[in-house]
């Protein structure tokens, strides 16, 4: 038995920091609340250099009756989650300065980091369900934190298919748990290919919906437009990308570590689900006008070229490391986008970005680096991962869906650039005011992202590295 | 050495987008010319240096992403080398050419630039991922310049159309390198290794659906009929110098696609589909002349002769592909005569293009029937034209003769009625290209009516320098082409051994 509490400094470093800070911010005068935005930044490094230290000295082990993994899977996605959460950070420091619960947003973050970190490493039925309450319910608080009416409305939708999909997902537990009689990956795994079909594929579906809803993937994807307009953009930012990695990540542990011998056929039903949310996701963005709302939709089209990597998880071995690099890429990719939005709080339609490029050329950069980015254009991360992506679908035996992917992400370039070519027009610029907002934390933050971005595709094999390795069973 | 020529012009433009706003829009425009005159000077060194019998040459490899099977591999051959050459002096010309732009010239010339590192990368490039990352990169920055240079609200649907277009045929080539990658073992996207290895040798479907991806990628950027749509708007809403390397660089990245990935990579499907192949381009040859003939656009007709002079070379390099009926020296003298056509379509279309900008600039309007008579006005003008028109229609003398010579004489053997039919092509390019000589240029003097009569202007020394340097080559390639020839023979002979492996 294993339980050895370091393996879990990353998960701790933020718990400690969000308890801290809330009893600190208690007694903190509404001007210095700051100070727990600079304690949650510090855990975030904190982690993020545990992790590095577990990377570079092997620290593989699970831990807890192996109820939790600390593997390659795991390593990769606390790294791509701490970097996400610091960007965050960087890009709601005008957002948030001097509001009145200030010191709760900087909490709320916390565990929902937080969570996402225990959903990465979940490596039991149990455990995965508690990581995906962890991290869903301080969500539903981020998401309505403004107080206003669409974010009242986009925190009670996110909320109820929540609700709904954790209902499923822990029936699915349940069923799953009478199937194989155990919770832990590493059991199921051997009493799955014997256990009934019926039980093990209705299970499988309950659980896959919990994943899904976190993922932001069809059929439970109707949070993310809503969530993504109606919210605080930093928020939209975080509820994008946060818990997208904690859940893919999830998925592909429970697929790959407990559902190999199985007969149920989930590579084709991920494989269907992928097509699906992709092809809705581009084809709902097409005319919108909103920014936000446009890279909510855009959001769920990334969603279904990852799914991608999760069908065909056991069918190949480029499936770990497509996953784990595209998550990272995109993570950076979004949040770069959603942190430039931030910096332009009045811009909200299209229009609005009209002849951006003169007033504010470095935004406009930015921009142009991680819309093109989004589509896959290289040398952008993305455009790596979808290199990775594609060729692990076709290596697993599903060229259709590798095609159906590079049609959709053709249709993609289409609303990428109905934002792109709008910045460098010099007829019907927009007025002055709507190019205004915060200079300092949001827009840095943007460029800092970014340039992450494209470092990720010129020097991926940083990245690729530690995203290699087995997973831990 | 290599990576200095390519990637000079990108730390140039890098330099100019971070130097102060002060800086003058002329300062950038000689920034430009000198950067581009020193790159056509690296080339000339490249050039004697290189051992025209010595295969592939000042080889670079760096390991870059190697658990993606991605390197960093540059290389120039006889197939490269000459296109690399090509692109320098074409974007020397095209600099010279735009000293008087005065719209947004800082970002006009760092476009160009970056336009310059990407042809060249692109040109150099032996690694699939390094080719694609630069094929992509090009749409993007012609996007751009058609966008931002080009003529009004029109050419931002022109670039959203070729954006579209183009992007569909690079991730198509995407999809045929994947195919590529995971065929061969260990996994590799390096271009001399697969050609080593012809990994998709006798696998069937699976080679030719590879070789489908491939080629639809590479024959949308071409362009060949049925995938040329995306050019007539291109180039008749792209400023002057935008088109002059669209047409001369661009699409010569396609045509060198088939050369140096098509062919070597998968020699087995594309002599299986070799008619195919021809077919298309007899088609292209054919029908881009037809509706070039009909044209009432200037512009829009050169772009439709581009459609034909590539049709030439997708016809060479399919007849390279067939094997019965003809001998190892024809299918050598057909690649040979496909690269000396890019070559030659880039020099001389390019000066075509620039010429129609010098058009555009004096009247407004590239519609033929709105001049007559400019012979009168602007006498220097109408000789360069009538120099470039005769060059276009392939009269002996200029290098689209030598060009098409040798793939004629190439295709015969092996594809008699093909090379007959495409060689109706040559009759109809003369005869429009003569057609509209005599249309702006003879008759009574007649200008577009909101001009004054008699206020035109002729052809301004940085309009007459790179239209008639690039013709004057176009000339010496076709009176002493044994300079050239020499380069890309040893390399066209070894690339229809590799077909015929």
């Amino acid at each position: 038995m294993n339980d050895d509490i370091a393996a879990l400094v990353p998960e701790i470093a933020l718990l400690g920091a969000a308890v801290t800070g809330l009893l600190a911010g208690s007694w903190l005068p509404r001007s210095r609340q700051w100070i727990v935005a600079v304690l949650a930044a510090a855990a975030c490094a904190a982690g993020l250099a545990a992790t590095a230290v577990a990377l570079a000295v092997d620290g593989e082990q699970t831990v807890f009756a192996h109820a939790f993994a600390v593997d390659t899977a795991t390593g990769a996605g606390r790294l791509v989650v701490l970097v996400a959460l610091l960007l965050v950070i960087g890009m709601s420091v005008e957002t948030v300065r001097g509001h009145k619960r200030e010191t709760e947003y900087w909490v709320l973050l916390l565990l929902t980091g937080a969570g996402t970190l225990a959903l990465t490493g979940a490596n039991d039925l149990l455990t995965l369900f508690a990581a995906y309450l962890l991290a869903s319910v301080p969500a539903y608080a981020l998401a309505g934190f403004a107080k206003d009416a669409p974010g009242t409305e986009a925190a009670l939708k996110y909320y109820l298919m929540g609700a709904l999909c954790g209902t499923t997902m822990l029936a699915g537990t349940a069923v799953l748990y009478g199937a194989g009689h155990a919770t832990l990956y590493r059991e199921l795994h051997d009493s799955l290919p014997a256990a009934s079909y019926g039980l093990v594929a209705v299970g499988l579906v309950g659980v896959l919906a919990g994943l899904l809803f976190k993922a932001g993937g069809a059929p439970a994807h109707f949070w993310v437009p809503d969530l993504s307009e109606g919210a605080p953009a930093p928020v939209a930012a975080c509820l994008t990308t946060l818990p997208k990695v904690g859940g893919l990540i999830a998925g592909y542990r429970l697929l790959h570590q407990a559902l190999p011998g199985s007969d149920v056929n989930w590579p084709l039903l991920l494989a269907v689900i992928a097509a699906v949310t992709m092809t809705l996701g581009n084809l709902a963005a097409f005319f919108q006008t909103s920014v936000k709302r446009l890279l909510g939709y855009s959001a769920i089209s990334q969603v279904g070229y990852l799914l991608m990597a999760l069908a065909v998880a056991t069918r190949t071995e480029l499936a770990q490391r497509s996953l784990l690099f595209y998550l990272a890429a995109y993570a950076v990719t979004n949040l770069a986008a959603f942190a430039a939005v931030t910096a332009l709080p009045r811009a909200r339609t299209l229009d609005d970005y009209r002849g951006l490029a003169g007033r504010r050329p470095a935004l406009a950069a930015v921009l142009v680096v991680c819309l093109l980015g989004l589509v896959g254009t290289p040398p952008t991360g993305v455009f790596l991962g979808k290199l990775e992506i594609f060729s692990a679908t076709v290596d697993g035996g599903y060229p259709w869906l590798a095609a159906l992917a590079v049609a959709n992400t053709v249709a993609s370039l289409f609303y990428y650039l109905r934002w792109l070519a709008p910045l460098f027009a010099t007829a019907g610029v927009a007025p002055a005011a709507a190019h205004t907002g915060p200079r300092r934390w949001a827009a840095a933050t943007a460029g800092a992202a970014a340039a992450l971005s494209l470092a990720l595709g010129l020097a991926g094999q940083a990245f690729l590295t530690p995203a290699e390795g087995p997973l831990l069973p | 050495m290599l990576s200095v020529l390519v990637f000079l012009p990108l730390l140039v433009c890098a330099a100019l987008a971070l130097l102060p706003r002060g800086l003058g829009d002329r300062a950038c425009a000689w920034i430009w010319i000198s950067t581009a005159a020193l790159e056509l000077a690296l080339v000339v060194v490249l050039w004697s240096g290189f051992d025209a019998g010595g295969g592939m040459q000042y080889e670079q490899r760096a390991r870059w992403i190697p658990s993606a099977g991605v390197g960093y591999h540059v290389g120039v051959d006889g197939l490269s080398l000459p296109l690399v050459a090509l692109t320098c002096l074409l974007f020397l010309a095209v600099a010279v050419y735009s000293l008087r732009e005065y719209r947004r010239v800082r970002s006009y010339v760092c476009l160009f630039l970056f336009l310059q590192t990407v042809s060249t990368g692109l040109f150099v490039a032996l690694d699939l991922i390094l080719f694609f990352v630069f094929f992509d990169l090009s749409i993007v920055g012609m996007f751009f310049v058609i966008a931002g240079w080009g003529h009004g609200e029109r050419a931002r649907a022109a670039a959203l159309q070729f954006f579209l277009y183009t992007f569909v045929g690079s991730l198509a080539l995407l999809l045929g390198f994947i195919g590529l990658y995971l065929a061969a073992e260990p996994h590799t996207f390096d271009i001399a290794d697969l050609a080593r290895a012809d990994p998709l040798a006798g696998s069937g479907p699976y080679a030719g659906l590879v070789l489908l991806a491939i080629g639809v990628g590479l024959a949308i950027k071409t362009p060949t009929v049925p995938f040329h749509t995306w050019l007539p708007p291109a180039h008749t809403d792209a400023p002057a110098a935008g088109s002059a390397i669209l047409a001369g660089i661009l699409l010569k990245m396609g045509a060198y696609g088939f050369v140096r990935i098509a062919m070597p990579l998968l020699p087995g499907s594309w002599r299986e589909y070799a008619l195919v192949i021809v077919v298309v381009g007899v088609v292209s040859v054919v029908y881009g002349a037809l509706v070039a003939l009909a044209q009432t656009d200037f512009k829009r007709m050169i772009a439709y002769t581009s459609v034909t002079h590539m049709g030439y070379v997708i016809l060479a390099v399919g007849a390279a592909g067939t094997l019965a009926g003809t001998d190892l020296q024809a299918r050598s003298l057909a690649v040979t005569g496909a690269v000396t056509q890019m070559v030659s379509h880039g020099l001389i279309t390019g000066a075509l293009f620039l010429l129609s900008g010098v058009l555009y600039d004096r009247g407004h309007t590239y519609a033929m029937d709105a001049y007559s008579g400019l012979a009168a006005h602007t006498p220097r003008f109408a000789a360069v034209t009538a120099v470039a028109a005769f060059a276009g229609l392939g009269l002996p003398g200029f290098s689209g003769f030598i060009a098409e010579f040798q793939i004629f004489t190439g295709s015969l053997a092996s594809r008699t009625t093909a090379t007959a039919i495409a060689l109706t092509g040559i009759v109809i390019t003369a005869a429009l290209f003569l057609t509209a000589l005599r249309r702006m240029f003879l008759g009574a003097p007649r200008l577009p009516g909101a001009l004054a009569s008699g206020g035109v202007a002729d052809l301004r020394r940085h309009e007459a320098l790179p239209t008639v340097a690039l013709l004057a080559l176009a000339l010496v390639i076709g009176v002493l082409p044994r300079w050239l020839l020499d380069v890309i023979e040893p390399a066209g002979r070894a690339l229809a051994r590799l077909v015929a492996r």
